[in-house]
Parts: C-alpha cells; structure tokens; sequence
C-alpha cells in the first residue's frame, strides 16, 4: 500500500503542475482575442488562424486543468443525497464512482481517440476553415488529457481506499 | 426482456440518468458513464453499429472548436474578469459611494445594493463577486443600523444573482450555446426584464419601508462620511451634476438613430465622459486653490463610476454595436478589468489592487471552472450521442408536444419543472441536460401552435402556409424569448434554499458568531442560516412573477425590428469566424457557419428536425 500511496502522490504532483501551468493560456488567449479584435477592426487584418489559436488555447486549458480539477474536487456533484450520508459511505460512493463511471470512461476515451489523434497526424490534418491551423494539435489533447485523467482517477482511488483502510472515520 | 429494452431504450436511459446523478458523483462522468453504458447496450442489441463509439473523440473534438458557432470561449473571458474585479476592490469602492448617496433615505442601504448589484451585473457575468463583496461590506452595516436581518440577506442574495440576467451574463452564453442562437440576441433580449427585476427588487424594498419602517431604517447623518464645509452633504451639486450630464448625453444620442439597449448603453457612457473631466476639473482646481467646483460627494461617485461605466461600455457597447462579437467583448473587458485595476494600483500606490498573486489565482479559478463547465458539456454531448441515437429526442419531443394547452401548456409546464428542478440542479447543469432536451418540442411548437402563428402575427413576424397549415417562418424570435425566460427561471437556482450558490456565498461571508460591532461596539448576533433563508423567499416570488409577466408580455423580449436589426451585423461575423460547418455523425446539422449572411435576413439557424440525424 505504501508504494501505492507514493505513486498517488507523485499523480498528484504532476497533474497540480500541469493545470497551474496551463491556466496561464487563458492570459494567452485574452491577448489573442484582442489583438485579433483590434486587428479586424482597425487594419482589416482578422483571421481564422488567430480564432483557431484562441480554441486551441482554451481547450488546453479546460481539458489539461481536468485532472486537477478532479482533485481538488471541484467537478460539481448533485449532492442531495450525499451530503446525508456518513464520511464513510461518501468514500464508498467516490470509489463505486471511479471504478464504474471515471475510469472506464476516461480509458475507452483514450482508446478510441488514440487512433483518432494519429489519422489527423497521418494525413497533417489542416483546417476546414480558410487560413487556419493544422488540426492535429487539438486532436493531441484529447488521448493526453483523458489519459492523465484515468491516472488521477487511479490516484484518487488508491486514496479513498487509503481512507476507509484507516482506523475510524476519516475527518 | 431484451424486447423490452430494445423498445424503451430511452425511457430507460432517462431514468438512468436520473438514478446515475442523484447518486452524487461528479455529474460530467456520471454523464458520460450513462451514455457510453447504453452505447455498449446498444451495440449488444444490435441497435447500433460496433464502431458506434469511434463517434466520441468527434464529438469531444467538436465541443474543442466550438461547433454550434457561438461563444463558450466568452465563459472563462467573462469569469476572469469578474475575479479580478471582485479582487481589485472595485464593487467596495462603489458600494462605500452609493451608500453615501442613498444613506439616509429610508431603505437606503437595500437600495444602493441594488444599484450597485446592477451595476456590477452589467460589468461582469458572474454572481460570486457581487454577493461575497455586499456580504462583507453592506451587511455589517445594515445590521447595524437595525435592518430586519432576513431583508438585508434577501437583498444581497438577489441582488447579486442579477449577475445572471443582466448581460452579459454567462448563463446567457451557455442558453445561447444550447439552443444555437447568436448570444447577441439574448443580450438584446434580456436587458429589458434584467432592469425590471431590479426595478421589481427595489419596488418590494419600497413597500417593505411603507408596510414596516423600522426593517428598513435610513442612516442617521452623522454615519455619513463626506460633508461640505457648510456642514450640507453635497447632494445639490451631485443632482446638478448629474442633470446636467445625463441631458448632455441624451440630447446627443437624440439624432442618432439607436435605440433599445445600445441606447441605454451608450447614453451612460456619455453621461459619464461628460462628468469625468469636470470631477477632474474640480479635483486640480481643488489642489491648486485649496476650493471645490463641485461638492465632494458629487467628486466621488463621478470617479467611483468611470471604471464600471467604462467596462459597461467596452463589452456591452462594443457588442451591442456590432464591434465586437460577444467572444471579444469578453476578451477586451478582461484586459479593460486588468488595465483599470493596474491604474488605481499606480494612482493609489497599492499593491493590492493589482499583483501576479491575484492575477495567478485568478486565472487558476478560471482553468478550474472552465473545466468543470465545458466537462458537464463533454458529457452532455457523449450522453446525447447515445440518447438520439435510441430517437430519445424524439420521445421527449413526443411528451411536451402531446401537453396540454398548446403553446402556454408548454411554456408553463417547462417553467414549472425548470423551478423545480433548480432547488436540486444549478444552472449549468439545468443548461446543458434540461435545455437540449427541450429543444426540438420548443421549436416545433414555435413553429406550428395555433397560439404560436397568432403571436407571431400580433408581433409582425412573418408566418406562411405550409403544407395547407400556417406556420411561423423563422422561430428565432421564440426562442430567444424562452431562452430569457428559463435565464430568469434559472436565476432562482441560485437563491433557492438550501443549495443556492448565492445562499451559500453570503452564508461564507456572513457572521457566524456574535461579534462586537466595529462603530458602536454593541454585541450583534450572528446571521443564522435560517434568517438567509428566509430572505431569499420573498425575491423568488418575484423572479415568479417575472417569468409570469414575460410569458404574458412576450414583446418585452421580442419586437420585429429589434429581431431584424439584431440578427444581422454582429451574428453573422460571430458565426463567420467563430463557427464552423462540419457536420458530425450523431449531431443535427449545425448552422451553416461559413456562410456570411446577407443583411437583413435573421440569422436563425437552419436547424432541420424534421429528419433524424444519421448514425
């Protein structure tokens, strides 16, 4: 177990970095949306390549973020029946939800957009809008995102498990 | 069995739904867990093809590029900017000079909270800012001066959640995503009965002042700061000021031609840019002489409401006009939110006003709720694949088409359920499972009720014969006036005890304990959770009535013209650049995105349900 407890701390590591580092886009994406406003308008200078890169920037964030948003626990629930319920029944029902909802979501993701991100690379997948960028980048983040997505949800796991083997109801 | 399921796959899904996120975890897995469950049923019972789930990564792809053609990438713009604004202090500023203006009125202290929660409405899109500021500054003195405890929760609570009416709001862009529409006619749409509502919140504090005067007490004249040398507060030259500016800005914009929103918008800036250089004026005069030109309050609430004016300015003028797609004008106010918080920094030498500190944990909290948000919509999207798929859309359809009543059968069922299911779901997740559902009934009953043409025709929207039955030609206009309905509707999950964000917000920043207060330092009972629950029942009557009185009143959301001139400059651009026309297995054709729409046509989208989509 305590092996496990390291590899779920180093997830946890990792994923708080890479979602305080890509929040940082977003400043990215303000810049990007302005100067492209001010471009069209002023100088008649928009393009599809500056709206794409603004996609691209934002999806990098909301999709890279996700496992630290999972961690953090701030992916809203409908909590009117949980909160009734004991510490304990909670973690249960954290750990019935990632092994039967989380994970195997977040791996048939995977599986199914590995192949889908590699065809896009295969052919240089540009866009189908005039002028924009090439797609294979955003079609990247999804195997990426939703693979550090299933590793969170194993670290997660591995730390209600971690609660419920503890003595007593967790605080 | 299996017969069973095979003819009731979607009844089951739905009520799998149901059962799946009543359970408590996450809603965007349990969501994606539901759909990719029955996929798999699906593909057992030979329903579906095997390579039914190759569709997902599409179908995430195309929440990536923003494939309905409008303008999530405006939610995390909008947010941001909301935070920095809520950090760099700028609804205390505004909420210390209001109270000074309207102090000793009777009701005065409610009344500046909404004001400034208008206000601060019309900046930003986001209910947190404004309820944790008035919770921490207003409520402290209302309960000081002896406001009933229950009003003064009510107020704040309410007042904060206009955030959510008032453009530009981000329950409009999500209402605007879901139902395909321009986001610009749902801000045209709502800004009307986002003033109402405000106006209705002030009306309900006036009758409380008329009905019970000691909940609602003016403050006695010493608790006001600023005063004249003559011992006046100044009001005279406030109200001169104030006359002066606004007949300047009106009588400009007099041939101007604009009406409606931009109007507003655009008179208050002016307003302002005449009123700014005479506080100015003033202040240096003051500096070199040591005398006023105008009094100090006047001086104040000038200053106080150039950066919210501005930003008013920046995003709503610059959308409403056409300038800017909402997208943009997300993006400007953000850095405009930056820009004016970097200046009262340098003009005040306070580092808090500005830092990477701040700027950090903002945009963290922005990365944060974007993810939660546009994840709820992943698993939307994943959970509607499989639910079209088994023709569920076609069930739900079936169900609220077959309701009694027709038109206002409907309106008032999906209302009532919309009310309901908000004291247990908040508005993103009402936005992206309630709305897609209810999308295609709407639009086919917009189309073709009895009671729709009738409208239509007493709107002057244009109908025609259609396979020997009228109809209702373009049912844009109808469904922005749902969408501004269920955006009031939905503006109650916030107060609704006891899960209502605003609730909650306010409860994290009311006192818990007695505390000696910091003026008189007489012990003050804590708020209790109950005194903020109670508040808050008296204003969901009123969001009741508004819904009531926009179903009744249509025209206060749609008008002919307002529909014509709306639909044509900015939409089309937004759609131009922001959209695109790929067409996804699962998905009803999006809108025809990189068309430019001639003027004058309305830029609906040409949505076709009359035929399944094809998997």
């Amino acid at each position: 177990m305590q092996g496990l407890f390291k590899l779920s701390r180093g997830i946890d590591r990792v994923t708080t970095a890479i979602g305080r580092a890509v929040s940082w886009l977003l400043l990215a994406a303000i810049v990007v949306a302005v100067a492209n406003a001010l471009a069209r308008k002023l100088l008649g200078l928009g393009s599809n390549a500056w709206l794409e890169l603004q996609w691209l920037l934002f999806s990098a964030v909301f999709l890279l973020a996700a496992p630290w948003t999972l961690k953090s626990n701030e992916h809203i629930r409908i909590d009117i029946v949980s909160s009734r319920l004991s510490a304990r029944q909670r973690a249960w029902l954290d750990i019935a939800g990632h092994i039967l909802f989380l994970l195997p979501v977040a791996a048939l993701i995977v599986w199914t957009s590995a192949p889908f991100a590699a065809l896009s690379i295969a052919q240089a997948e540009g866009s189908s809008n005039f002028g924009g960028l090439p797609q294979w980048p955003l079609k990247i983040l999804i195997p990426l995102a939703f693979g550090l997505l299933l590793l969170q949800g194993l670290s997660e796991l591995i730390k209600k498990v971690g609660e419920l083997r503890q003595d007593g109801s967790p605080p | 069995m299996t017969a069973f399921i095979a003819a009731n796959m979607a009844p089951l899904m739905f009520a799998a739904l149901v059962a799946f996120l009543l359970v408590g975890y996450p809603i965007a897995f349990s969501l994606g867990a539901v759909g990719l469950l029955f996929a798999a049923i699906g593909i057992e019972l030979g329903l579906f093809q095997p390579d039914f789930m190759q569709a997902v990564p599409e179908r995430i792809y195309g929440v990536m590029t923003g494939e309905t053609g409008t303008t999530l990438l405006a939610v995390p713009f909008f947010t941001f900017m909301g935070l920095i604004l809520e950090r760099s202090g700028m609804a205390e500023d505004l909420l210390e000079t209001v109270g000074q203006m309207f102090g000793t009125v009777r009701g005065g202290l409610a009344y500046a909270v909404i004001v400034v929660g208008a206000l601060l409405a019309a900046t930003t899109g986001v209910v947190a800012a404004s309820v944790i500021s008035m919770g921490l500054i207003s409520l402290p003195i209302m309960l000081r001066y002896g406001y009933d405890r229950r009003l003064a929760a009510g107020t704040i609570a309410a007042s904060g959640t206009l955030a959510q009416i008032i453009p530009p709001s981000l329950v409009l862009i999500i209402l605007a995503d879901q139902f395909a529409q321009p986001v610009n006619l749902m801000y045209r749409g709502a800004f009307l009965p986002g003033l109402m509502l405000a106006g209705l919140y002030a009306l309900f504090v006036f009758a409380v002042t008329i009905w019970r005067p000691d909940a609602a007490p003016g403050l006695p004249i010493d608790a006001i700061a600023d005063r004249e040398p003559d011992g006046s507060r100044g009001l005279g030259s406030l109200a001169v000021l104030m006359v002066v500016s606004i007949t300047i800005a009106i009588l400009a914009m007099s041939g101007s031609g604009i009406s409606g929103p931009d109007r507003v918008v655009l008179t208050m800036a002016l307003a302002i840019a005449v009123a700014f250089p005479v506080a100015l004026a003033s202040r240096l005069y003051e500096q070199a002489s040591g005398r006023r030109l105008i009094s100090k309050l006047a001086e104040r609430v000038t200053f106080v409401m150039v950066p919210p004016l501005f930003l008013i300015f920046l995003v709503l003028g610059t959308i409403f006009l056409g300038l800017a797609t909402p997208t943009e004008g997300g993006a400007m106010g953000a850095l405009g939110a930056l820009l004016l918080a970097g200046v009262k920094r340098r003009l005040e030498g306070n580092p808090d006003r500005l830092n990477w500190t701040l700027i950090r944990d903002a945009l963290e909290r922005t990365a944060k709720l974007s993810s939660f948000v546009l994840f709820i919509l992943i698993g939307a999207r994943i959970f509607s694949l499989t639910f079209y798929g088994v023709d569920g859309h076609k069930w739900v359809e079936h169900l609220l088409t077959s309701l009694p009543g027709g038109l206002y059968g409907f309106l008032v069922v999906v209302n009532l359920a919309v009310f309901l299911l908000a004291f247990f779901l908040d508005f993103f997740e009402l936005a992206f499972i309630v709305v897609p559902l209810l999308k295609p009934a709407a639009e086919a009953i917009f189309r073709t009720s009895a009671e729709a043409v009738a409208l239509a025709k007493s709107l002057g929207l244009s109908t025609a014969l259609i396979g020997g039955k009228e109809q209702v030609l373009d049912v844009t206009p109808f469904v922005v006036w749902l969408g501004v309905l269920l955006a009031v509707n939905m503006q109650t999950s916030f107060m609704h005890p006891p899960f209502g964000f605003a609730l909650m917000f306010l409860r994290s920043v009311a006192p818990s304990q007695p505390y000696a207060d910091k003026v008189t330092g007489r012990m003050t009972a804590p708020v209790t959770t109950g005194e903020i629950y109670w508040g808050a029942i008296p204003f969901l009557a009123i969001q009741l009535t508004m819904v009531a009185l926009l179903i009744a009143m249509p025209s206060l959301v749609i008008s002919g013209k307002q529909v014509d001139r709306g639909a044509v400059a900015p939409a089309a651009i937004e759609q131009r650049l922001d959209g695109r026309g790929i067409s996804l297995p699962g998905t009803p054709p999006p809108m025809d995105g990189l068309k430019p729409l001639p003027p004058g046509t309305p830029a609906g989208p040409s949505l076709d349900f009359s035929t399944p989509p094809q998997l």
